[in-house]
């Protein structure tokens, strides 16, 4: 009798066991890269790993950076796939990320990665600051293209030109950081007091300058060069320029949640982040990428923008954010465009 | 006589007389019970966890590290001194730049004036106590171990925050203009809104309820039409129709839609059904023997006007009032799309939690936010508290007469109204079908294709129907169900006024706020209800809660309209006072239910501000996907949305007319005579 049951039980954990072992694994996976994109970074890491199935959870970076650290006791995400470098650095901080070494690391340009051994966060790719200047909008106001960052301080722009608000976009956070880098901390903000006088309002997203430029309700955006090669490319009367003092960027990367369930899973998912295969599937919408030699010209994107990136300070961007955005609010927040 | 009384003196003193409970009312109040213990649930547990949030404080405690220095040679010589000690040396920090937020840092390499990176000056640095936390650039230290640094990697040295308790985040909302100054906002425009929308709804119930102009059907059906799409769609409409590139920008004279003008324009329109809703309820009965009276006594129409009809109705303006600065103050659709410059209340939660990730200033923010809601909540009780029932067993139900100038005018305003709704919508339609306003005019259904924008693509669409469905299923049966118990029982004084307090208070918690306090309640893995997070049932029990205090008041208005004396009689004819709600009641009150369950199923397709925080990537909401791409700049994209979401609540009304036309047939016919 008592041999039976063991028996049996040893059986139904083994039927259970093969069970486990066929079926394919979920993965939650939480990522700011722009929707249209998804179906496709999926597909292809499935062509590789076919049992492993990726359930995204999209948002803008700042949704998904508060839900991170709003899950921070009971992680929901498996892995982050797509996510501003700056918001990495800010959820590694707070130990929710996950270090590891994918296999193949050591290809990538190093500034992609960070810093620690092993990383707590690999780089994909990099998005760049521009600014969307709507020829028809602007010839009609009068308006002569700005070549530079100072230019557009000029009184001629005033209500012409639009920006994120940092305190919500990481693009505009970028901008900020740049402006902080480019012209010092004292430069930086008297620059800034500059331009508040001649900006319109603040947007709440990072690509919605670069539109309303696109749509002419303002015709000077200060966005980045991707989305203003979209809109570029979708029929807008668009010229994207990059400013001659140098642009800010940020990065796109990936990184392992601490706590997950499917650590094996996971870091597959982050070994195929890494390869040659993956890099050029970023290629299609972004000019740079953390493989070095790959990278092909992306269509409407401006000439000279890898040049004019600046050699960005990451972890001076993290550990002023509070500082900045603290002091930014003070200072230019009655102009904000509320959500 | 005599001998009686003297008999009864002789008696002991009796007991204390005290009303038997019946087993009727043991069951009434078990269900009470039951629905108050949801509405605890879902909203005081959350709301306290969101309250307790807001006194969380973040400060840096600076006794917590401590520090070592070593000579040229790098040697130490033993001497430990605390971050205290040395912030007391220097006064480099005041206790302001202490008390700071969640991802506040502090720099220690201020606290040594001849502090430089080149020196070969060696440092160590330790967690006094476990728990502390410190940065060398971005990785983490939270033991208690010394750690030596040389003077290059010491100045990456960050001081993180511990968490405690303290009024500091209140002070620092106050010592901040940028935010304080939303209150002021905020009020004047609820304030303003408020005050044409009653007028304009008054006016248009009116007519729809006194008069015998033509086309009433038409103009009720146009009047809910705001009331079944998103909040920020008017903002979208008045975009294209105003904003630089708009149609009619010349009639702004220069001035900005972007702003407080915007602002109240759409609020008018989203807020329009809802004071329409309540007004109307008020105004549809009314004792026509009152008016009879008042033709006999001779009083003019005038007269009448203000002792008859404004006294019959004066609960559904105070209630109506009440509700639209409500939505209005806690809306936060419509000033992110067309708020420009101006900050208001709800929108500063969003940026403070989103933008910063500061969710201990998100909570401040709310619990200000609360107070003028509160305040507003307390004056209408106490006007509530004095209504009487209007409609007695005794009552002969009004009917309107004919008048045709009268009829005329009222047709003419009604007009007016209706252009403008329609107007607004139509605006959405144009625009969701041009290619690329405004260098290409061309006709498209490009802006269709949600799949390939941000926001979840068609199935969010299809999630939204499934959650106004069950929205409207499960909260209809709760809250007439609750507003039933809670209006009819007998008894129990306490335990009735405090159900109305949680019946009252989701109209004063905004969206945002019960979102934000559904994460920090529901998303915590030793609450045993965290199994409904990231499912539809969150989403469900959400929009449920959300929209409760406008369901229980259209319930309450109908059922106070109802006399004690149905109670009484069933109460005579010992039937259980279940049996006489299911036979009597809820058929009496059928065109309520009705009312509440479409207005649930709407608001649920709707919503936005309650659910933003909620979904999960299989719950994605239509509504979320308008905002999410109003927000990328899809704005054409967003209007496309809108205007479905429309649709489908254009529908469900017209099978709910359908429905209710076959309904009231059956069980109205008393009404009329």
């Amino acid at each position: 009798m008592k041999l039976t049951s063991t028996f049996l039980t040893t059986l139904a954990a083994g039927v259970m066991f093969a069970g486990m072992a066929a079926a394919e694994t979920n993965l939650t996976v939480y990522t700011a890269v722009e929707a249209e994109d998804l179906a496709r970074y999926a597909e292809t890491f499935n062509e590789s790993y076919p049992d492993i199935k990726i359930n995204w959870v999209r948002d803008s970076t700042g949704i998904i950076t508060a839900k991170l650290l709003a899950e921070r006791d009971n992680p929901q995400a498996d892995v982050i796939w797509g996510l501003a470098a700056t918001s990495l650095l800010l959820l590694k901080s707070e130990g929710i990320l996950e270090a590891y070494a994918p296999e193949g690391v050591g290809e990538l340009d190093s500034k992609f990665v960070d810093a620690d051994a092993p990383p707590a966060w690999v780089g994909m790719d990099a998005w760049v600051a521009a600014v969307c200047y709507n020829t028809v909008e602007a010839e009609k106001a009068g308006l002569t293209p700005p070549t530079s960052w100072q230019d557009l301080t000029d009184p001629k722009y005033k209500g012409h030109v639009i920006m994120p608000n940092p305190n919500s976009s990481g693009t505009g956070f970028l901008d900020v950081s740049s402006w902080l880098q480019l012209f010092g901390e004292d430069g930086g903000w008297e620059y800034m007091d500059g331009l508040h006088q001649n900006i319109a309002r603040y947007t709440h997203s990072g690509s919605k300058p670069c539109k309303l430029a696109a749509a002419g309700e303002i015709p000077i955006g200060i966005s980045f060069a991707f989305r203003g090669a979209k809109s570029k490319a979708a029929g807008a009367p668009l010229e994207i320029i990059v400013p001659s003092e140098g642009v800010g960027w940020d990065m796109e990367a990936t990184a392992i949640v601490a706590g997950t369930a499917n650590l094996e899973a996971a870091q597959k998912l982050v070994d195929f982040s890494v390869t040659k295969q993956a890099n050029e599937m970023y290629n299609t919408g972004y000019a740079v990428v953390a493989y070095p030699g790959i990278a092909k010209p992306v269509e409407h994107f401006p000439e000279g923008l890898l040049e004019a990136m600046i050699d960005n300070d990451f972890e001076f961007a993290a550990n002023n954010r509070a500082a900045i955005l603290k002091e930014w609010q003070s200072r230019y927040d009655g102009k904000s465009e509320p959500k | 006589m005599t001998t009686h009384s003297t008999i009864t003196h002789e008696l002991p003193a009796g007991p204390v007389v005290k009303g038997k409970l019946s087993r009727d009312d043991i069951i009434m109040r078990a269900c009470m019970g039951v629905i108050a213990l949801y509405l605890v649930l879902t909203l005081a547990f959350p709301l306290y966890t969101m309250l307790s949030k807001s006194f969380s404080i973040y400060r840096v405690d600076l006794s917590q590290y401590e520090f070592q220095v070593s000579n040229e040679n790098g040697q130490f010589d033993g001497t430990i001194v605390t971050g205290a000690e040395l912030n007391a040396k220097t006064g480099v920090y005041t206790a302001t730049d202490l008390s700071t937020s969640a991802d506040g840092r502090i720099a220690v390499t201020k606290f040594f004036p001849d502090f430089s990176f080149r020196s070969p000056v060696l440092y160590q640095i330790r967690n006094a106590v476990p728990g502390g936390r410190f940065l060398v650039g971005s990785t983490l230290h939270n033991d208690t171990n010394w750690l030596e640094l040389n003077s290059n990697d010491f100045r990456r040295v960050q001081l993180r925050p511990v968490k405690s308790t303290g009024l500091a985040n209140f002070v620092n909302y106050f010592s901040t203009p940028a935010l304080f100054n939303s209150i002021k906002n905020s009020i004047w425009i609820s304030v303003l809104s408020t005050i044409v929308t009653v007028s304009l709804a008054f006016w248009f119930a009116y007519a729809l309820n006194r008069s015998c102009m033509r086309f009433k059907g038409i103009f009720r059906l146009i009047a809910m039409a705001p009331i079944l799409v998103p909040s920020l769609l008017p903002g979208i409409a008045l975009v294209y129709l105003f904003g630089n590139q708009g149609m009619l920008r010349e009639l702004l004279f220069g001035h900005s839609i972007y702003g407080p003008i915007g602002i109240v324009i759409g609020s008018i329109f989203f807020t329009f059904p809802h004071a329409f809703l309540i007004i109307s309820t008020a105004l549809a009965i009314s004792d026509s023997r009152l008016y009879e009276a008042a033709t006999s006594l001779r009083a003019t129409p005038w007269r009448t006007f203000w002792t008859v009809t404004i006294p019959g109705a004066r609960y559904g303006l105070i209630s109506a009032a009440f509700v639209v600065f409500n939505l209005v103050i806690t809306d936060f659709g419509l000033p992110k799309v067309i708020g420009g410059q101006f900050n208001v209340l709800a929108v500063d939660i969003y940026k403070q939690v989103i933008g910063q990730q500061n969710f201990e200033m998100g909570a401040v923010v709310s619990v200000v936010l609360v107070i003028p809601a509160i305040l507003a909540f307390a004056i209408d009780r106490m006007v509530q508290s004095k209504q009487v029932a209007s409609l007695s067993a005794r009552s002969v139900p009004y009917q309107p007469s004919p008048n045709a100038k009268m009829d005329r005018i009222f047709f003419a305003y009604c007009t007016l109204v209706g252009v403008f709704i329609v107007g607004l919508l139509a605006v959405c339609q144009f625009a969701a079908l041009i290619k690329f306003w405004p260098y290409d005019l061309s006709f498209s259904l490009n802006n269709y294709q949600f799949d390939k924008m941000d926001g979840g693509g068609w199935s969010s669409y299809f999630n939204s129907i499934k959650l106004g469905l069950l929205t409207a299923v499960a909260g209809t049966c709760i809250v007439f169900f609750g507003a039933y118990l809670v209006e009819k029982s007998n008894g129990f004084k306490t335990g009735r006024a405090l159900f109305q307090m949680l019946a009252m208070l989701p109209m004063a918690i905004p969206g945002m706020v019960l979102g934000l306090a559904y994460i920090f309640f529901f998303n915590n893995p030793s609450n045993p209800l965290s199994v409904i997070y990231g499912t539809m049932a969150i989403l469900v029990i959400c929009s449920v809660t959300h929209f409760y205090t406008v369901s229980h008041l259209t319930a309450v208005t109908a059922l106070k309209q109802m006399d004690r004396e149905f109670e009484s009689v069933s109460a005579s004819l010992k039937q259980p006072t279940l049996k006489l709600f299911s036979r009597v009641t809820v058929p009496v009150c059928l065109p309520s239910v009705l009312d509440i369950s479409i207005y649930l199923f709407v608001n649920a397709m709707t919503t936005v501000s309650a659910v933003v925080f909620l979904y999960s990537p299989s719950t994605t909401l239509a509504s979320i996907a308008v905002l999410n791409m109003d927000d990328a700049g899809d704005i054409a994209p967003a209007a496309a949305m809108g205007m479905m979401i429309f649709y489908t609540n254009a529908a469900a009304r017209i099978i709910h007319l359908i429905a209710s036309r076959g309904i009231l047939k059956r069980t109205q016919a008393w009404r009329s005579r």
